[in-house]
């Protein structure tokens, strides 16, 4: 490898308090050697002019669906790495919600060795809470975290055994493993396909009851106060949500949560006329809970922005409303719609910049990650802020095309991504 | 351009009594008279009183809209108003006199003959129109004709009624 | 004439002159259905598929002799027969097949709310929604406003009740709206577990003592409960929901001489109405099934209309 320089770009650094035009050095082994005002000259290093751009960390995905092992016909390491890339992420947690499930170290282990040989970004993998995601049986949590798993996580599946996720809280604690719950109470969800309330009604579809997510977070959060684990809430996206948590970190609860850049910019009004890449869980929620979520990013309630990239094939999805899968890809727009919100001066560009990087990187207490502090990892996003873009799907890098921002005109493009020294993306 | 006046109201009056008297001469006898939707029905009404007080016995009328059996509807774009057709006798055995404003291709006529045909078979169907003014693209004649014209295919012949437009006279207008 | 739109998806997308226009016509229709030809050559030629993803007697009825009275070319497509349940076939490449032999109208059946609206973004010709899942039943609103003012003699100001399972059912959505948009004032009563989540912003009275309601009325609609509701928690029994929801003779003591009572059938007998009142002078519930025929014919012949003003 050889080494880099970064030359004439804005860098900014929330982690450093750093924003300004600086040379970015990075060495033949892919650390961060320096970050000067001086122009560097090294023989036989590559050159980046990032003029007119913004030099920041590689941007921290913690919730990302692979689909990888088992449904590989909506996505792979190899295309969701590519998709992070062209995204600007140079790291990506993923969800266990495999097939087979990733319950168990062998597993997680094919998932880390597959990411070293075809991933274009750093990919963390995130273990099942129980076996089979079942919520039975408690999964093979220790291994799963020497091989490699950062988290824990029935991600698509609450925990409804109290008993159960109380057990997981205290034994993932001895390995330093946050839990992540998608806090939905499944019975009271029903049959629910979108957020229930006045859209749901008139569309006649089942609604999913806000409540189903608040009752879930509720108990959640008691047993992490019970057992002093460390509880992530995947994916908030009711206002009442919000506030529970908000709550429980007065009360120095350990609790973190993030917040997907669909939840701060639709409502389930958009699923009028019903297109099935309207359909996610959590839904889509109301223009209350949408303003509750900036609110709640805005005052640090909120510690992170994460995709829930959940790509779905066409076929999963041009069944009718009822039956097309849950979810969306995210990883290729979320960063154009975190501008929106800088562009709507609802967060400043350093901000932004924080909740894509450092905040990620320190829920999960990713060490040298988020940072462009010296010899750490080199994992740089280079991206125009103001570059005008309109999303196209069949652009995308990842296997799947299933957005509700076709045609969407945003701005922001990234025009580099760099791990660990070396260019990923173009 | 000015609209031309062909039939004032009393010479529409006059024709129309000729008519009857043509219609009388041959027998009104289980004989209904039926105006086509929409301006043939005042006129069969108007025949109709006037054979009355001729023959001092009433005929029986009808309305028939031909609007679904037209063979145009595929061309037309926009869907004729339908309006429920009115026959108060049983067609079947009725000798039945369509009554229209204006003969012209005969295509109007070969639609009527059809809606009549699906409500039952009658004795027989004869033509009565107010004004015959040629053009026919059907081997189609009227039977009893209030006045006959030649005119030109850009020509627009009006029959104007009390009770539509509030004036009875028949004009032809040029088209533009 | 025409209509403002191209496909009957919703009722909320019918202007009123629409509706009016529709009530016209089906009136004139009414009288094909009463001769001993109950044939007109209109829709010669034109081909009509008839696509229930949905079991459906008498919707699929009602819809094949409308067209078959209008001479169309109907085509029917269900479930159970097609290439969809065999082969996993998705919905949407259903819909393509079909629009590749090029059908002028296309009427739609399914269990799966919105399903029209997702065929009609790809089909050509029109599409009627004959029911989509939990959302709605235009045609069944249409002939139930027909029939209403085939009794009434009029609409605005009139006052209906709707008498069930308001939640789950997409006849109560449609008319709803529908009599709402000709000025009629709608009430609701049932259970609160079959009151739509937001009631209280659809602008109609919810009553929860079906008894309360009925002295207003000029009409009272009842829904069909469906039985599998109680394994879901929404009603007790059968016996309980006859005893406070069901209409039947002492609970129409109190109920205006004129009260029209309505119903989109199937009727449980005994469960929604009692046998008396189904049977009753009151009850219109076989016009409705009449009504439905001519309606319907004048949807499609509507529907078939565009492009410039005669």
């Amino acid at each position: 490898m050889s080494a880099l320089v970064i030359e004439n770009g804005r860098v900014i650094d929330p982690a450093q308090k750093i924003d300004a035009k600086l040379t970015v050095v990075i060495d033949d082994e892919g650390n961060i050697a320096d970050l000067t005002s001086k122009r560097v000259r090294l023989p036989n290093a590559d050159v980046v002019d990032a003029r007119g751009a913004i030099v920041c960390p590689g941007f921290i995905d913690l919730h990302v669906h692979l689909r990888d092992p088992g449904h590989e016909y909506k996505e792979d390491i190899d295309s969701g790495t590519k998709a992070a890339a062209r995204g600007g992420f140079t790291l990506v947690c993923c969800m266990p919600n495999t097939e087979p499930v990733n319950d168990n170290a062998a597993v997680t282990d094919y998932i880390v060795k597959r990411a070293a040989a075809v991933g274009s970004v750093t990919v963390l993998p995130i273990g099942a809470i129980s076996k089979g995601q079942k919520g039975e049986q408690l999964a093979d949590i220790g291994e799963m975290a020497a091989a490699g798993a950062i988290a824990i996580s029935d991600d698509g599946r609450w925990v409804q055994n109290s008993s159960l996720m109380r057990r997981a809280f205290e034994y993932a604690k001895g390995f330093r493993l946050p839990i992540i719950t998608h806090a939905e109470d499944l019975s009271l969800r029903g049959r629910g396909v979108m957020n229930e309330g006045s859209v749901s009604s008139e569309l006649g579809l089942e609604g999913m009851s806000p409540a189903a997510e608040e009752i879930a977070i509720a108990r959640d959060i008691q047993l992490a106060e019970l057992t002093g684990g460390h509880l992530h809430v995947a994916h908030v996206s009711t206002a009442k949500a919000v506030e529970l948590i908000r709550h429980a970190k007065r009360k120095g609860i350990r609790v973190t949560t993030e917040v997907t850049p669909h939840h701060f910019t639709l409502t389930d009004e958009v699923v009028r006329g019903y297109d099935p890449n309207t359909k996610m869980n959590p839904p889509l929620r109301t223009e209350v809970d949408r303003r509750a979520m900036i609110a709640g990013l805005r005052d640090g309630t909120i510690d992170c922005i994460a995709t829930d990239h959940a790509p779905h094939a066409i076929v999963d999805k041009e069944v009718g409303f009822d039956q097309a899968a849950f979810g969306i890809v995210g990883l290729e727009t979320a960063l154009s719609l975190g501008l929106k919100l800088v562009e709507e001066r609802q967060l400043t560009l350093k901000e932004l910049i924080a909740l894509l990087t450092i905040k990620p990187a320190n829920v999960f207490q990713l060490k040298g990650k988020g940072s462009l502090k010296k010899g750490t990892d080199a994992d740089i996003t280079i991206f125009d802020p103001k570059k005008a873009v309109t999303i196209t799907a069949k652009d995308f890098l990842s296997k799947s095309r299933n957005t509700p921002f076709e045609g969407w005109k945003l701005k922001g493009c990234v025009t580099s991504t760099i791990v660990k020294g070396s260019i990923v993306y173009p | 351009m000015e609209p031309k006046l062909l039939m004032t109201e009393a010479q529409m009056e006059e024709s129309l009594s000729r008519v009857a008297d043509e219609i009388i001469a041959d027998g009104t006898e289980g004989v209904a008279l039926v105006g086509i939707l929409t301006r043939g029905v005042p006129i069969a009404q108007w025949l109709a009183t006037i054979i009355e007080k001729k023959q001092k016995k009433a005929v029986a009328t009808g309305s028939l809209d031909i609007n679904l059996y037209r063979d145009d509807l595929s061309e037309v774009g926009a869907q004729p108003v339908v309006r429920p057709t009115e026959l108060s006798f049983p067609v079947t055995g009725t000798g039945v006199i369509l009554v229209d404003d204006v003969l012209y291709t005969g295509r109007t006529i070969r639609a009527a003959m059809d809606a009549l045909i699906d409500y039952g078979r009658p004795r027989f169907i004869k033509l009565m129109a107010m004004v015959d003014r040629g053009w026919r693209e059907f081997p189609i004649q009227a039977d009893y004709v209030g006045k006959k014209i030649k005119t030109d295919a850009n020509e627009n012949v009006k029959v104007m009624l009390q009770s539509i437009d509030g004036v009875n006279k028949i004009v032809v207008k040029r088209q533009a | 004439m025409k209509l403002s739109l191209r496909h009957l998806l919703s009722v909320r997308d019918l202007t009123k002159r629409d509706v009016e226009l529709i009530l016209e016509t089906s009136r004139s229709f009414k009288g094909i259905s009463e001769r001993d030809i109950k044939k007109v050559p209109t829709l010669r030629g034109r081909t009509v598929v008839n696509a229930f993803f949905e079991d459906s007697t008498r919707t699929r009825l009602s819809f094949e002799i409308a067209e078959k009275r209008l001479s169309a070319d109907t085509v029917n497509f269900s479930i159970s027969g097609s290439s969809m349940a065999k082969k996993g076939e998705s919905f949407i490449d259903t819909i393509r097949n079909i629009e590749a032999m090029k059908p002028d109208i296309f009427v739609i059946r399914h269990s799966q709310a919105g399903a029209a609206a997702q065929a009609a973004k790809l089909i050509h010709g029109r599409v009627v929604n004959a029911g989509d899942g939990q959302h709605e039943h235009p045609t069944q609103a249409l002939l139930d406003l027909f029939t209403i003012r085939e009794q009434k003699g009029r609409l605005k100001g009139l006052k209906v009740g709707i008498v069930g399972d308001i939640a789950h059912s997409r006849v109560a959505r449609s008319d709803i709206v529908l009599f709402q948009k000709m000025g009629m004032e709608v009430s609701v009563a049932g259970p609160a577990t079959f009151m739509p989540f937001g009631i209280e912003d659809w602008n109609v009275k919810v009553f929860t003592d079906v008894r309360a309601m009925l002295p207003q009325l000029d009409v009272v609609m009842a829904l069909r409960i469906q039985r599998e509701r109680m394994g879901e928690q929404f009603f007790p029994n059968e016996r309980e929901y006859a005893r406070f929801f069901g209409i039947n003779q002492a609970a129409l003591h109190e109920a205006k001489e004129s009260l029209v009572i309505m119903h989109p059938g199937p009727v449980n007998r005994g469960v929604e109405l009692s046998t008396e009142v189904i049977d009753g002078p009151r009850s219109v519930i076989l016009d409705q099934v009449t009504n439905g025929v001519a309606v319907r014919m004048a949807i499609l012949y509507l529907l078939l209309g565009d492009t410039k003003e005669m």
